[in-house]
């Protein structure tokens, strides 16, 4: 495996550390006028999404990580494992319950996710930043109130709630941000 | 547009450039009121300096019509030079110079960068930190500077005494308050506590609104600065350092006039570049000969220009007052 010195370190660049894929958020020289250079690096771990800081002494070597981000197209669950495809080549990827849990209630079948991963192995599935999935369960629609006043829980077809304006009804299709997991607006089509 | 296109454009806008120019010109004016000159020394120089933790960067000069290289070093600071203008006489002098260091990049760091740096003969270390003073108010509006010793700030906030305890205890003062220390991190004293410097005490006086002088450093970390005996007769170094808002921005010393003792702390400096496998540097004998035939008493202060201006700008990395990234 490949190695890279801390005067390669930037943002977004995959290292291993104690066995986990990681990357890092930010990475800082500490070098009094004459004195010692540390880097001080903040870094996520890949496999748990914690956020974590470390220092290591300027020239030492770390072993990179076989990390890439691909996107995969969401097939199905059998309740077990998530199933995704390649769009290209048909090949066939599966992601435990870890790596879908953050965008679980936005999997939607054909649609295209972003798929983060190590050595072949999904390490994580995020979201678009926006998808349209139709309500499923809703309190019935109020014609004519148009001014948003709060709104109401809707149920969506992937299992998530969000809060839509009144006049909203069953069967209808939202445009959701997955990032604030909010309303944005009627989708024109599924 | 992307990144790459855009590279030629300033890392500094022009407004802000212009407020530089102004700086400089202000310093100039400060100096000339106080009857310090302003010099210019070589940048290249066939010596260098030999702090283990320094690199200079190297270049080769080849006369023409001829194969033969000489290696000439690109000056980290402009002291050597200017202390050999001391040696004859110079009185009070300045220099705003350009000044390399190789490998340093990061928010506060640029591998070349403009040093500030004046030398009094007739100031004590003191007088000189109230010079440091009037330069940061009447310039650069920053407000009065507190003082506190090196031993002092690290009693104030880790509860420690830096000249009576063991290395050990230093170690795991660090191990205690740093989080992401590796349990294999190896380093000496000095290291362990300029990284305690670096992540618990610089954090916490960024907090002071304040310029903060510290002096008295460790004997063992004396640079090119007069050892003295402090008033609980521990060995310290008769030198400062100028932080504000956390950032390290200025050195300074009671300058060491024994030849002899320099010599034999470049000879020990690169003893320890040997221990790292760096490679040894060729001793300034131009400098340790002025200093034989006498360097007047005299203190000195190296100041990062551009830090200073980061700072009084409100900036937030250096690069933002360059006008340009190598």
């Amino acid at each position: 495996m490949a190695s890279v010195s801390t005067n390669q370190f930037k943002g977004g660049l995959k290292f291993m550390l104690d066995g986990d894929p990681c990357s890092i958020i930010e990475n800082e020289l500490v070098k009094p006028g004459k004195g010692q250079a540390f880097n001080r690096v903040k870094f996520r771990n890949l496999k748990t999404g914690r956020v974590n800081e470390r220092t290591f002494k300027s020239g030492d070597s770390v072993e990179s990580a076989d990390v890439m981000e691909v996107e995969l197209e969401y097939s199905y669950t059998d309740g077990e494992f998530w199933y995704f495809m390649d769009p290209e080549t048909f090949e066939q990827h599966t992601a435990d319950a870890n790596a879908v849990e953050d965008c679980l209630k936005w999997l939607k079948e054909q649609y295209v996710y972003t798929v983060t991963q190590w050595n072949g192995t999904p390490l994580l599935v995020t979201a678009p930043n926006f998808v349209n999935l139709a309500v499923t369960d809703t309190d019935p629609g109020l014609k004519g109130d148009t001014a948003g006043t709060g709104g109401k829980p809707a149920t969506l077809e992937t299992g998530a709630v969000v809060r839509v304006p009144l006049f909203m009804s069953i069967g209808e299709v939202l445009k959701i941000d997955t990032r604030s997991g909010e309303y944005v607006e009627r989708a024109k089509d599924a | 547009m992307s990144a790459i296109e855009n590279n030629w454009q300033p890392t500094a806008e022009i407004d802000t450039l212009k407020k530089r120019a102004q700086y400089l010109a202000d310093v100039r004016l400060f100096f000339a009121e106080r009857d310090v000159w302003e010099v210019e020394t070589p940048i290249l120089s066939q010596a260098a300096p030999t702090a283990p933790y320094l690199d200079s960067f190297s270049t080769d000069y080849i006369p023409i019509g001829t194969q033969t290289k000489q290696t000439h070093y690109l000056q980290t600071s402009p002291e050597f030079a200017m202390k050999r203008l001391l040696a004859v006489g110079s009185g009070s002098i300045y220099q705003i110079a350009r000044v390399f260091r190789n490998g340093e990049q990061g928010k506060l760091h640029s591998p070349e960068f403009t040093m500030l740096e004046w030398y009094r003969p007739e100031l004590s270390l003191n007088q000189l930190i109230d010079e440091v003073n009037s330069l940061l108010q009447q310039v650069f509006g920053f407000k009065p500077v507190c003082r506190l010793s090196y031993r002092g700030i690290f009693e104030f906030y880790l509860k420690l005494n830096v000249f009576s305890c063991s290395d050990e205890a230093i170690k795991h003062c660090a191990q205690q308050h740093i989080t992401g220390l590796p349990e294999d991190l190896e380093t000496d004293r000095d290291g362990w506590l300029e990284i305690l410097m670096s992540y618990i005490i610089e954090p916490r006086l960024a907090a002071m609104n304040l310029p903060l002088f510290i002096y008295d450093f460790p004997a063992s970390q004396a640079q090119l600065a007069k050892i003295k005996t402090d008033c609980d007769g521990y060995q310290v170094a008769d030198r400062f350092e100028l932080y504000i808002n956390g950032v390290e921005l200025a050195n300074g010393y009671s300058e060491l006039q024994d030849a002899n003792e320099l010599r034999q702390r470049f000879e020990h400096d690169n003893q320890q570049r040997t221990k790292q496998n760096k490679p040894i540097m060729p001793l300034d004998e131009n400098l340790l000969a002025a200093m034989k035939h006498g360097l007047p008493e005299c203190s000195g202060v190296a100041l990062g220009l551009d830090r200073l201006i980061m700072l009084a700008l409100d900036k937030q990395a250096i690069n933002q007052v360059q006008s340009f990234n190598c």
